[in-house]
């Protein structure tokens, strides 16, 4: 007999699903530009530290700040370690760092976004005025003063970052759901008797699904740049490099001042490409997501 | 004196999958002062028709063939420049949703006004004039020009629209769906005034309709569309009562009527066709009870049953009949 | 005819929101008489239509029996249990029994569900099923009982991969799958092409005839009123006006409502509108309810009592009830 929620079922189905989005999603040219700058980042950060010799060690005095050369392709810094291997390696802590805060403040974004716009009401005065507190303190010092306060560990700084990004994703996320929960097949599920979680999980999520997707890849974004400025600081763990961390250290040993661009500009230009390249998929997402900005 | 003469007008949209057919060898002919429904079930074209008509066509279709005379001035290859002047002053559309087509935060008689400073260049107290006399005209009370959309009903907002489609005393007025959104009362109304107003200042009108029963109430002659073709055409009263065609004899039958009996109407089985692969022969063919294996092979020719009266059909071709005999 | 639902007095009032300077000067805030005390009673495998113009609050009146719009006031009795006093688990149990079936196939549909998860939903929600093969079972039983055949083949599909005809279809299933015994159904051809509407119609008179389910059936549309129903009500901003075997509120109707509205039933094959037959203007804003007769602005027969007195609704002939004061003669 055939049966319908078998593994092999829900695999074809979500081929489906995926080849169906693949079909749109591909004609996007920023999104394909965006795609590949990312793909180059994750390979970096998943093989890279094992192709590279990176020890943190202190190298002999007479590697200190060489200019590219052959053996060293971004030369060294400060204390003679090779500039390329610290980019290399940084890469695994910014992004981890970019996308468990992201996580973080998705989850608590789409939570707060989805109760306050279905139960309406107190719920919905009481979480959006929370929610504008969150949107309106100047979050800049805000990070900076919790990361003090907790001290600086890669745990604290994901955090930290997470709990500062959601405002703007749950206020996103209730004006959706306002819409959303007034469609009638809300209110069929309702005449079939079932309860309010059900509903906002099998009704609302999925169908604001596209928007917190679309919206994750910006907040992702922001939150690669926050981790890069409170490592640059000087909040961040010292013990672990991050992109953050390389221009913490080039901007304090002055690296300007020596004239040692090559310090400075690699790590840098990493956080452009990456922020650029998750704003890229960000809009071409909401374009393919959402059917009214796709061009015919 | 022929106000309007459309000969083998063809319409395509192109999608990434490929051309959609939406409008194919499409003639029909309006007498100056005379309505045409054009009835067709949803996605049978018959917006495309009228879109082409006044050439607002969505970007991605276009005009493949055919032509298109107004008074004998050819629209398929006038300049766009043309057709704006030509747009409103001699053919003008009266939208299906009067709430959409309405600006919400300009007053009702403003966006009249408007219309009839851009194309008649009045100046600001002669538009405002003729609009409280168009009011008059699709009886609202004048001294309401200076409300809002919001604050008309339903058959208020579309009796503006109508009055915006004739400030400028066109020749023709497209009606797409003019009278859906409406209640039977309302509809009533609307149709009621749509023939006073033809009667009035001699405008010649094309209603687009799904409603059987809006073209028997107001046209002299009807079209009955099938995907993306005229399937058959001819004075209304002629093609109700002795409907040639099975789609329209089906339509027809569909229709429930409190003088028959009280029983339901087989539906006709089957979907439309999609009209990026019409079918092969006559579109119909596939949903026709009467369908013969030439139906599936061939495309119908177009068949004049008496005067003015045709339809496409392999079962009215004595040609074929002759043929199979 | 036992009853299945009977409805007394339902009255749904909604206050209307207005602004902060208003409440503060203590004005009334005004209230929309969307249901302003309607009663009857449906029975057991029976068709009663509720007939009406927008705003007549015919759809309110349908889901204020299903409490999908809570009701404030009057009662909704269900097998002789009122509705209204119903706590949490009973309104559960009832809502297996009573489903609503919507206008709009295409808003209806939770677009992200397959056909199956459509279908399965009521059940899981309900914890029906003991097993996937009975789910299964039954998912495939209710899309055949709604004219889907191939079940299994529409199982994986999305509701955009199908056709009007089919969507609405596909709705009805996933009110079949719990066997209801009462079925609220608005507009539910309102929006489908006139070639595949009686297929639809159809399968609702069949499924009565089998399954002996009771329709409340709500339209516009009175030729489609009198076809598939056993009785008609026509509702006219928030109260029934008239109620009778659908053959005579259509061909003899009392109120001079019904006559007006029947005498505008559209047909392609003559012309039906003439200048006599039309009323004046449009049904007004159920906020400013007229005193007395709520129909006499636009009655063409209203005399003088008709704008101070609230006619009687009444038995005026054996099973043809009607609310008029010319009727009382």
């Amino acid at each position: 007999m055939l049966q319908t929620q078998t593994r092999k079922d829900r695999f074809t189905l979500l081929k489906k699903n995926l080849s169906t989005f693949w079909g749109v999603y591909r004609e996007n040219t920023m999104g394909i530009a965006g795609l590949v700058i990312l793909l180059f980042f994750a390979l970096m950060a998943l093989v890279g530290p094992h192709l590279v010799t990176y020890t943190g060690e202190i190298e002999g005095a007479e590697m200190v700040l060489q200019p590219p050369s052959a053996a060293h392709w971004l030369g060294t810094d400060d204390l003679g370690r090779d500039v390329f291997a610290g980019v290399v390696v940084g890469s695994r802590i910014s992004l981890l760092v970019g996308l468990a805060a992201t996580v973080i403040s998705m989850v608590i974004g789409a939570i707060i976004g989805i109760a306050a716009g279905y139960y309406g009401k107190t719920v919905d005065t009481i979480l959006m005025r929370f929610t504008d507190i969150f949107l309106v303190i100047p979050w800049l010092p805000l990070m900076l003063v919790m990361a003090a306060l907790l001290g600086p560990s890669l745990g604290n700084i994901i955090f930290v970052i997470g709990i500062t990004g959601w405002a703007g994703t749950a206020r996103i996320i209730r004006s959706q759901t306002l819409s959303i929960k007034e469609r009638p097949y809300v209110e069929r599920a309702r005449a079939i008797g079932s309860g309010d979680l059900h509903i906002m999980v099998h009704h609302i999520l999925p169908n604001v699904f596209p928007l917190i997707f679309a919206n994750t890849i910006l907040v992702a974004a922001v939150a690669i740049l926050s981790e890069t400025t409170l490592s640059f600081l000087g909040m961040g763990d010292p013990t672990r490099m991050s992109w953050g961390m390389m221009l913490h250290f080039a901007f304090e040993m002055g690296a300007v001042s020596f004239g040692a661009w090559w310090w400075l500009i690699p790590p840098g230009v990493c956080v452009v490409l990456v922020v650029l390249g998750f704003t890229f998929i960000g809009y071409a997402l909401d374009e393919v997501l959402n059917p009214k900005l796709r061009r015919r | 004196m022929t106000l309007l003469e459309v000969n083998d007008l063809t319409t395509y949209y192109k999608l990434k999958e490929g051309r959609v057919r939406a409008c194919e060898g499409v003639s029909l002919r309006l007498e100056k002062g005379e309505a045409l429904g054009l009835v067709g079930e949803s996605a049978s074209g018959k917006t495309t028709v009228a879109l082409s008509l006044i050439k607002l066509l969505p970007e991605n279709a276009s005009i493949a063939g055919g032509s298109i005379k107004l008074d004998g001035k050819e629209l398929v290859t006038a300049a766009e420049e043309e057709m704006r002047k030509i747009r409103w002053k001699e053919i003008s559309i009266i939208f299906q949703g009067a709430m959409n087509a309405l600006n919400p935060v300009r007053t009702v008689g403003d966006q009249i006004a408007e219309t009839l400073k851009i194309h008649d260049k009045l100046t600001d107290r002669e538009a405002w004039q003729r609009t409280r006399a168009l009011f008059e005209k699709v009886e609202i009370d004048p001294d309401r020009v200076r409300e809002y959309p919001h604050e008309f009903s339903g058959g208020m907002r579309q009796r503006a629209m109508i009055a915006m489609a004739i400030a400028c005393n066109p020749r023709l007025v497209i009606g797409d769906e003019p009278t859906t959104a409406l209640d039977v009362m309302v509809q009533a109304q609307v149709l009621q005034l749509l023939q006073q107003l033809r009667e009035e200042i001699e405008m010649g009108l094309i209603l687009i309709t799904h409603d059987l029963s809006v073209v028997g109430e107001t046209c002299d002659k009807v079209a009955v569309m099938y995907a993306g073709q005229i399937a058959e055409y001819g004075p209304t009263e002629e093609v109700f009562t002795r409907p040639a065609h099975p789609y329209t004899r089906a339509l027809i039958a569909a229709f429930p009527d409190i003088e028959g009996e009280r029983a339901l109407a087989s539906s006709i089985p089957g979907n439309p066709p999609n009209l990026l692969y019409p079918p092969p022969g006559c579109r119909f063919h596939e949903r026709c009870s009467e369908a013969k294996p030439l139906c599936r092979e061939a495309q119908p020719r177009t068949i004049n049953i008496n005067n003015h009266h045709y339809a496409s059909c392999h079962l009215l071709d004595r040609q074929v009949k002759s043929c199979r005999a | 005819m036992q009853s299945l639902v009977s409805v007394d007095q339902l009255e749904v009032h909604f206050a209307v929101r207005t602004g902060f300077m208003q409440s503060m000067f203590g004005k009334e805030t005004p209230v929309v008489r969307a249901v302003d005390g309607v009663s009857f009673e449906l029975g057991k495998g029976e068709i009663l239509c509720l007939a009406g113009e927008s705003g007549s609050g015919k759809t309110t009146t349908g889901k204020a029996i299903l409490r999908l719009v809570e009701p404030t006031g009057g009662k909704v009795l269900y097998e002789g249990e009122d509705v209204r006093s119903y706590n949490r688990l009973r309104l559960r149990a009832f809502r297996q029994e009573a489903q609503i079936i919507f206008q709009d196939p295409y808003e209806s549909l939770n677009p992200r569900q397959t056909v199956f998860s459509t279908v399965a939903e009521p059940l899981e929600v309900n914890n029906l099923c003991r097993s996937l093969a009975e789910k299964e079972e039954r998912v495939a039983q209710a899309l055949v009982d709604a004219g889907l055949h191939n079940p299994r083949e529409l199982f994986l599909r999305y509701p955009h991969e199908l056709s009007g005809g089919q969507r609405q279809r596909l709705a009805i299933a996933g009110a079949l799958v719990l066997d209801p015994k009462f079925i609220v159904a608005d507009e539910p051809v309102s929006m489908l092409d006139l070639s595949i509407r009686a297929g639809i119609l159809k399968l609702m008179v069949d499924l009565r005839d089998k399954k002996g389910i009771g329709y409340l059936f709500i339209t516009h549309d009175l030729s489609l009123a009198w076809l598939v129903s056993d009785r008609i009500a026509i509702m006219y901003l928030g109260k029934i006006v008239e109620l009778g075997s659908a053959d005579k509120v259509i061909k003899e109707p009392l109120h001079p409502y019904t006559r007006a509205l029947v005498s505008v039933i559209p047909t392609p094959r003559r012309k039906v509108i003439t200048q006599q037959s039309l009323l004046k203007g449009e049904t007004p804003d159920p906020v400013n309810v007229p005193a007395g007769c709520r129909f006499h602005p636009r009655c063409p027969e209203a005399k003088p009592r008709c704008r101070e007195a609230v006619p009687l609704y009444r038995e005026v002939r054996p099973g043809h009830f009607a609310a008029c004061h010319l009727l009382d003669s």
